[in-house]
């Protein structure tokens, strides 16, 4: 497909740092508030598509390489599973929480009931939320690129 | 030497679905550096899950249950908050099933799939239908079951697709998405009921505290309506035959492990979840009374009748080879239902005591469904990698245009011949060991099933004799003409499930004692279950 | 204690209207709505089941305390979503392929090649 107008790229670029800001910070405060992983994706996932909208297909495939969304993908699920065989390593059982009221980051154990957030407690809760956000972001975004890039090609061979 | 297998022995549970899980997301990076060590690598996978699938088979057939708690040493049990794992008899049987099916296919394409694009996400997706079928053969909580199903129908509807260029694949797999999604939907349903009733969603503490009210009933009825929609039971298979001929041949080899898991799925709500409700009655007429287990399994088996009949004589006039051996496939799944369907009606209460037992030839019509459902995957298998080998030779499925095989492709045809026998029930193969057993037990049930069993296994044999004829003797067709045998990695696949076949058909008493009847136990036994996760209650 | 029946008469008619939808529509892109429908319903009646009388959400951050609403149904709900989100991607490109082979998306004209 091809772009919109001027104004509409100009805005578009603009709002879209706001947007990946936003999305950054519900993934990052999964522990504390609701959010995390997938919710944080999805929003950085719609402010990417908001570009490929803008900007047209053909323009936006030229940027980004689909190989490379791969290659993104297939380390976020590599973490959350290495991180989940790391626990299996190190403390006894598949998926233990490992860092929790340790030595490393994420230690810290917050008091019981109703407190102001701290970043840097619930031990592996927010490594894996990175790598599911990571996965997220890349997979939405490779299924409405190869999506838009495939309505182009309609009328001629296939894929 | 013997710390480390016990080690591994304790934590198998968790490995057998993270190891194919994990080789999945490495496959496309592995991919990247060459072609040959991405093969090797996959098959090093699948073979690696086996040996965890052996050690904890073995494990659990001679020590009892087995349960894993993911997250936490000490779990609580006062409530069960933790997701667990449990391994009885049963779960020990399918996974059996469940990881012979993949190493099978993965060393077939080696050969088949050589000169496709896309190859490593056929892989990638191969691998997370095995980390499905595990995981939903191993679980113990309903949720979990429900995740591990949508994994699996989603990765194998991709996998059907495969060959986009081709009309009849695409429209296959989004029929088979469409009747997928309803039915897991409806599962989750039936999780929603209850949760909200129970306040729990492990298996062994709904079974615990399990009535049968009007919502348990709605739950009841939801749950097998979908699971065997899944599993291809008429009136529901017509999705059957378009998507195992719509798909590569080994993926529908896959495939059949996902349908004999749905299948599981069935027993596992109505033996262990409903166990304790099996005999309240719900009316009686004077001195005969109904009961559920009177009703489900009259319901069970007029269904198997139905699937047995309309499977059979659709594959009588089909003229396509695989669609023919899909609806040999559905009446074979009416077989197993047969089996199951009339040991469940035989419950009753002896004079004298108050416990329930399952007659004789209801234990033994049990013996032979279970039995049967690892005939079934081992032949139903091989016939499709033999028609998937006729079509890499000859790039033809319509029976029509094929004639005269047997002079090119010496080694194809001995392979059908032993899957022909098996899939009809002849001796020397499985097939006649499994089939007599549901003979003998339904004859005793009602005779007018057992009838209706040996007809339609006649007829079978006479549809697979008069393909066997057209397609492999005869003279040759000019179109066929120069065909090659197929390559060795595609024979040394169909070698391995054929000797698995003889192997079980010359020795049944072996196979019977040592993983039937573990399986058949732990199916009787609910209240086994219920007590290694809460303890003796 | 009638309007707390609400939600459970809206799930009824969700799946309802959603199962009619795939039956009886012949568009391919309204059976894939209906099936988004049934999706939401099951969704709705999950969160439904968690819900306390007077309750706040289930979150410890600054929290003014008092009775919390469950939020074991919320975390399954989600999970529910995203696999929503993945069938619906996978059916639509299913819908992209078919319309490029048999150019017309009613569900009568497109067969496979049967016997």
């Amino acid at each position: 497909m091809s772009g919109m107008s001027k104004i509409v790229k100009t805005i578009s670029s603009i709002a879209f740092p706001f947007v990946m800001i936003y999305g950054l910070y519900i993934i990052a405060h999964g522990h504390l508030t609701p959010g995390g992983g997938f919710q944080g994706g999805a929003i950085v996932a719609s402010g990417a598509a908001m570009i490929l909208v803008s900007y047209g297909s053909v323009w936006t495939m030229g940027k980004v390489k689909e190989k490379k969304l791969s290659i993104l993908e297939s380390t976020g699920a590599i973490v959350f599973i290495g991180t989940a065989i790391l626990g299996l390593l190190f403390a006894g059982v598949f998926f233990n929480n490992f860092l929790f009221d340790s030595n490393l980051i994420f230690n810290i154990v917050p008091v019981k009931g109703s407190t102001v957030g701290i970043l840097n407690s619930a031990g592996t809760l927010p490594i894996m939320n990175f790598a599911v956000g990571l996965k997220v972001v890349a997979g939405l975004f490779a299924i409405v690129l190869v999506m838009a890039y495939a309505t182009t090609k309609m009328g001629g061979g296939k894929k | 030497m013997n710390d480390i297998l016990s080690i591994l022995i304790n934590h198998s549970p968790a490995l057998i679905v993270a190891v194919p899980l994990f080789g999945a997301f490495l496959t496309p990076l592995v991919g990247m550096i060459n072609d040959k060590i991405r093969n090797i690598f996959v098959i090093f996978i699948t073979l690696l899950t086996g040996f965890f699938t052996v050690i904890l088979v073995n494990e659990v057939f001679t020590n009892g249950i087995k349960t894993y708690c993911f997250g936490a040493e000490n779990p609580s049990v006062n409530p069960v908050v933790r997701i667990f794992f449990e391994i009885d008899g049963m779960s020990a049987f399918m996974a059996l099933i469940a990881v012979i099916l993949p190493i099978v296919a993965v060393i077939y394409s080696w050969g088949f799939a050589k000169e496709e694009t896309g190859q490593s996400k056929y892989y990638t997706l191969i691998l997370l239908m095995t980390a499905g079928i595990l995981g939903m053969v191993l679980t113990g909580d309903m949720f979990n079951f429900f995740v591990f199903l949508e994994i699996t129908s989603i990765s194998s509807a991709a996998l059907v697709a495969f060959w986009t260029n081709k009309k009849n694949s695409v429209q296959a797999a989004f029929k088979y998405i469409v009747i997928s999604s309803i039915g897991a939907l409806m599962v989750l349903f039936a999780v929603a009921i209850f949760y909200g009733q129970y306040n729990a969603l492990n298996m062994a503490v709904i079974a615990n505290n399990i009535g049968f009210g009007f919502l348990d009933k709605i739950a009841l009825v939801v749950l097998i309506a979908a699971l065997t929609m899944k599993a291809a039971i008429a009136p529901m298979h017509m999705w059957l035959p378009d998507a195992y001929s719509g798909a590569p041949s080994p993926v529908t080899v896959v495939i059949v492990g996902t349908t004999l898991a749905s299948l599981y799925g069935v027993f596992r709500v109505v033996f262990t979840i409903y166990g304790k409700q099996f005999l309240t009655i719900l009316r009686s007429f004077g001195d005969f009374a109904v009961t559920p287990s009177l009703l489900i399994g009259v319901f069970i088996v007029v269904l198997a009748v139905l699937t047995i009949v309309i499977g059979v004589f659709m594959a009588l006039k089909s003229n396509d080879f695989k669609r023919m051996i899909g609806y040999a496939a559905v009446a074979e799944i009416g077989y197993m239902i047969l089996a199951v369907g009339s040991a469940i009606s035989t419950y009753f209460i002896p004079t004298g005591t108050t416990t329930v037992t399952m007659a004789e030839h209801g234990k033994m019509a049990l013996t032979g469904g279970i039995f049967h459902m690892i005939n079934d995957a081992l032949d139903i298998g091989l016939l499709f990698l033999v028609a998937g080998a006729v079509y890499y030779a000859t790039k033809e499925t319509s029976l029509n245009k094929l004639g005269g095989l047997s002079r090119k492709m010496k080694y194809t045809t001995v392979f059908f011949l032993i899957g022909l026998f098996a899939v009809s029930g002849l001796p020397p193969m499985n097939g006649f060991a499994s089939k007599l057993i549901i003979y003998q037990s339904t004859y005793q049930v009602n005779p007018i099933l057992a009838i209706v069993a040996i007809l339609c296994s006649i007829m079978l044999l006479a549809v697979f004799v008069k393909v066997f004829h057209s397609a492999f003797l005869g003279p040759e067709i000019s179109s066929t003409k120069n065909v090659k045998e197929v390559p060795k990695s595609m024979l040394i696949a169909m070698g391995i499930l054929a000797a698995l076949i003889i192997f079980f058909g010359l020795f049944p008493e072996f196979v019977i004692t040592n993983i039937v009847e573990p399986a058949k136990n732990a199916l009787l036994n609910s209240s086994e279950y219920i007590s290694a996760i809460l303890g003796g209650v | 204690m009638m309007t707390f029946n609400i939600p459970y008469i809206a799930v009824i008619g969700l799946i309802l209207v959603g199962l009619i939808a795939v039956v009886f529509k012949r568009n391919l892109i309204k059976i894939v709505i209906g099936i988004t429908l049934i999706e939401s319903g099951v969704n709705l009646f999950l969160i439904t089941l968690g819900y306390r009388e007077n309750s706040i959400a289930p979150i410890y951050t600054s929290s003014p305390g008092g009775l919390m609403s469950l939020p074991v149904p919320q975390a399954l709900t989600l999970t529910s979503i995203v696999i929503g989100v993945a069938v619906l991607a996978l059916m639509i490109s299913f819908i992209v392929h078919i319309y490029r082979h048999y150019n017309t998306l009613d569900a009568s004209k497109i067969r496979g090649d049967e016997e």
